[in-house]
């Protein structure tokens, strides 16, 4: 992070702390810096400080310790109306009292803007949005969708480099929700600007960002490209709260040729990836397998997987996929999820199966 | 209203029908003073009570010399004058103060909240009599007691509650990201004040601008300690005219300030009503 100014980063958090007591820190010492152009997401549980840091980078709240720097420049001393930082809210926080086009008329007559440049600018935010023919509804009269996009381009009329987004979508249905990440995405890219979008929706942060940074008790916890994350997370929390996950507990027995031999709690021996650096023999660990990695059918077991008995506690069909809930080594929410397919056995509670996974996707986390 | 539903017992019957009555009662003691004054004003005798010819309704019976009497006499236009240079002024003082105290006191940080509240309220629940002889004194000391702007400061002080009250009732609707949402945008803190917060709040600075005048308009006991000959206002020339000559013109001029009463409140609520609908709180 120390070398991240030479190399053109856009925003960065420089060992930020902030406190509001005084004495617990919601945010501990947080280092963060995006390039130009990145879509960013910062993905928590509620209290794991994300909107708190989305909130200094806007200028709301202030730092306790450390610096923020926007373009390579401290903005701590800046108030927030001289950032120049978009911004769209969760309640989207458009102004009831005026007309919709008059709500994106508002940041570029703060900018003392001349008339017929404020109309054209109006007219083609409204029509990135597919909203040009609402200019002069009110708010009230906009479904909460409608609403969402006016607030986006109210955010982007002034076409400001760095836009930030706090739970924009939490109030939409789920098919709105899917449609409004699609075109956030898009039209952020498109547009070339820098976006940090906070969300405590996984899927959400998955399918917009280039970048994840999952944050827990004040600290990113990992911060990688959706994939990486997914796949290779490096904790057990990140594991836990990134998709779905099968934890097995058990004690590191020894580590060689870049495996680590682990002897579960009922006595099982497995192989797997010593991925947190606590991973070390006699050491207590949590491993973690993705319910899709797992293999039931005899023919698609790879070679070199290791295998286990289980049996078959429940069988929940999901339509696209089937959901298997699972006794593996002594844990009963073992879950697996398997594609529908023509081939695949629809297995029965009761039904005695052996499962298999490749030792890479077993990763050893901290305890 | 409700119809009685077919079920309903003997007692609910009696006291559906008696609640209305007693509605009907307590409306009627609110109003029936007010509305006895209204007909006695165009009295053609110089008489507090119902003529012969009134009760007849015969025209000879009705005049407009009261009314005469309150435009072309002297004593009544300076007084009407004195009110019409007091209130304005008085409301104008307490609308910005009390405004900027309801916003401040809104905040979350502010420390000894309650306390502040308390005391700006308190004129609202002290004794006016109280109130009147401290005015009287503290504006003695100062050198305000007997001029203009000594009745215009403890009428604002009077008006003050009520524009905080009404204020802050409107502030807890107020959603603050929209403050955020307009500094985000650039907007500087007094644009984003006149800008955003205030057409939104408006309803309630209306209202409390509404009570505040009518406090200053009505007013006679603080203004006969604090104010001078020179700052006879309406209501104490009122009070003079009852105890000194006891002469109708009271009554025409009671029926004037019912009226003007009425005017803004219909004024205020109509502005209400269309501030609601841009906010989008009521269907159009």
């Amino acid at each position: 992070m120390a070398d991240s100014a030479s190399n053109g980063a856009f925003v960065e958090f420089d060992r930020v702390q902030k406190s509001y007591d005084g004495e617990t820190l919601v945010v501990k010492d947080l280092n963060l810096s995006l390039p130009k152009g990145e879509f960013l997401t910062m993905l928590g549980p509620s209290g794991s400080g994300k909107t708190t840091c989305l909130m200094m980078l806007a200028g709301f709240e202030t730092a306790t310790h450390g610096d923020i720097r926007l373009g390579g420049t401290s903005i701590n001393n800046i108030p927030p109306h001289k950032r120049g930082i978009g911004m769209v809210f969760q309640n989207y926080a458009l102004f009831p009292h005026m007309t919709i086009a008059e709500n994106l008329s508002f940041p570029l007559e703060v900018r003392k803007m001349g008339k017929t440049e404020r109309e054209e600018k109006i007219l083609r935010a409204l029509d990135m949005v597919e909203m040009g023919a609402f200019g002069g509804r009110r708010p009230s009269q906009l479904s909460g969708g409608q609403q969402q996009r006016v607030a986006l381009a109210r955010a982007l009329v002034f076409e400001p480099e760095l836009v930030l987004m706090d739970e924009p979508l939490g109030a939409l249905d789920k098919q709105l929700r899917e449609k409004m990440q699609f075109e956030i995405t898009n039209l952020a890219h498109n547009l070339g600007i820098t976006t940090v979008y906070v969300t405590h929706d996984q899927t959400e942060a998955l399918t917009m960002s280039d970048r994840v940074a999952v944050f827990d008790d004040g600290r990113i916890q990992q911060l990688d490209p959706p994939d990486t994350l997914y796949e290779a997370p490096q904790n057990s929390f990140v594991a836990q709260f990134i998709g779905e996950n099968n934890t097995l507990e058990g004690t590191v027995k020894e580590l060689n040729n870049g495996l680590a031999l682990i002897q579960l709690d009922d006595g099982e021996l497995i192989d797997a990836m010593p991925v947190h650096e606590s991973v070390k023999a006699g050491a207590r660990t949590r491993v973690s397998i993705r319910p899709e990695r797992v293999e039931y059918n005899k023919d698609r077991i790879q070679e070199g997987a290791h295998t286990l008995k289980a049996e078959v506690k429940e069988f929940i069909y999901m339509g696209d996929i089937f959901r298997t809930r699972l006794s593996v080594a002594g844990n009963d929410e073992f879950v697996i999820k398997t594609r529908n397919a023509p081939d695949v056995e629809r297995l029965k509670p009761g039904q005695q199966i052996e499962i298999g996974w490749l030792p890479q996707d077993c990763r050893a986390l901290d305890a | 209203m409700s119809a009685l539903p077919p079920y309903a017992t003997t007692g609910q019957r009696v006291w559906y029908y008696s609640f209305r009555v007693i509605c009907g009662l307590i409306f009627f003691f609110l109003i029936a003073p007010i509305m006895v004054v209204i007909p006695l004003s165009f009295n053609a005798q110089d008489f507090f009570t119902f003529t012969k010819e009134m009760l007849s309704f015969d025209p000879e019976g009705y005049s407009l010399k009261h009314y005469r009497d309150f435009f072309g006499n002297p004593d009544w236009q300076d007084a009407l004058w004195n009110s019409v240079k007091i209130a304005p002024a008085a409301t104008l003082l307490s609308v910005s103060l009390g405004t900027l105290a309801a916003i401040g006191l809104s905040q979350p940080h502010v420390p000894f909240r309650r306390a502040i509240m308390a005391t700006l309220i308190s004129p609202m629940i002290v004794p006016l009599i109280i109130s009147a002889a401290g005015m009287y004194f503290f504006y003695s000391r100062m050198g305000l007691a007997g001029t203009y702007w000594g009745v215009v400061l403890a009428h604002a002080a009077l008006g003050i509650p009520f524009v905080i009250i009404t204020v802050t009732a409107t502030l807890v609707g107020f959603d603050h990201s929209l403050t955020r949402a307009a500094a985000s945008m650039g907007a500087n803190p007094v644009t984003t004040f006149y800008r955003i917060q205030m057409p939104l709040i408006l309803p309630g600075v209306i209202s409390g601008a509404l009570f505040a005048f009518i406090t200053s308009f009505d007013e006679v006991v603080v203004v006969i300690f604090v104010g001078s000959a020179k700052q006879q206002t309406l209501p104490w020339q009122m009070f003079t005219g009852l105890r000194e000559q006891i002469s109708p013109t009271i009554l025409a001029v009671a029926t004037i300030l019912v009226a003007i009463s009425i005017a803004l409140l219909t004024t205020v609520e109509l502005l209400r009503r269309r501030s609601e609908r841009l906010r989008g709180m009521s269907p159009t």
